[in-house]
């Protein structure tokens, strides 16, 4: 998706992980998930750029899809659809 | 029709070969579990460090983890605040030169009498990564399972009653590590 897509993508959940380091941006992701429901469109919030690369490997492996990253001032917005 | 009937065995020949494969990939496939099997042997801060940040990792990507605990790393294990009792002279010296709990570890490099420690701690803090203590938290609500060995524990002295209340805490030998470790898709040595 393109940045302006995830910008105006429907977020059903938003989870600030911002005050907290590798691996709790994950942590609070996989606790998260539960909360939404399949083909729903989370949003990660982190300042940690690993998690740039740690949530579209998590999404593979659990069969999420993955969306996007859009870089704000100081930290990310990850996306990823729920499967 | 003589090219015909070679082509015919040819295929069936290939499809056999397929056949082969195909049993031998869904063999594979069983042999592995998805999960992770680590046996902890270091007792240094940065390495129960790595050890617990991997296994969070992979608890999160539901990947079943067991942490096979061992010597050095057992110190990560004592609770500061419990005592073993009945220990000999050896196992209580051993009880006192080793550090006391997560709070206690030594750095493996940079360690500097406790500055180290002192001042990773400090960086942690201020970048936000958990400490040690909620990393154990953290991974007993994953479910990740922690195995000590029973033999290092004799050996250093250490009692049952002096660890840490975790909730999937178990004893036992080598051979469950190895067992363990045989059915992971993911075996580590720290």
């Amino acid at each position: 998706m393109t940045e302006q897509e995830l910008k105006s993508a429907v977020v059903a959940r938003s989870v600030d992980a911002r005050g907290t380091a590798c691996p709790g941006p994950l942590l609070e992701a996989k606790k998260a998930i539960g909360s939404i429901v399949s083909g729903d469109i989370m949003e990660i919030l982190s300042a940690d750029e690993g998690t740039k690369q740690d949530i579209p490997k998590w999404c593979g492996k659990q069969g999420h899809e993955y969306l996007g990253a859009v870089e704000e001032n100081g930290y990310f917005k990850v996306y990823m659809k729920k499967k | 029709m003589d090219m015909e009937d070679t082509q015919k065995t040819d295929i069936q020949a290939l499809q056999t070969q397929i056949d082969a494969l195909k049993n031998k990939i869904a063999q594979l496939e069983d042999a592995r579990k998805d999960q992770l099997s680590i046996a902890v042997v270091s007792g240094d801060m940065d390495k129960i460090l790595a050890a617990m940040v991997i296994s969070i990792a992979a608890a999160a990507m539901d990947t079943q983890v067991k942490l096979f605990f061992s010597f050095w790393s057992l110190s990560a294990l004592r609770d500061p605040k419990k005592t073993g009792e009945g220990k000999d002279v050896i196992s209580k010296m051993f009880g006192w030169m080793l550090p006391k709990g997560q709070g206690k570890l030594a750095l493996s490099n940079m360690n500097m009498v406790g500055m180290g420690p002192m001042m990773i701690k400090y960086l942690m803090k201020k970048q936000n990564v958990m400490s040690l203590e909620t990393m154990f938290k953290e991974a007993g609500e994953l479910g990740i399972e922690i195995v000590v060995c029973e033999m290092s524990m004799g050996l250093m002295g250490f009692k049952k009653e002096e660890f840490i209340d975790y909730p999937h805490l178990s004893y036992a030998g080598a051979a469950t590590f190895v067992a363990d470790a045989g059915e992971s898709s993911i075996q580590l040595f720290i």
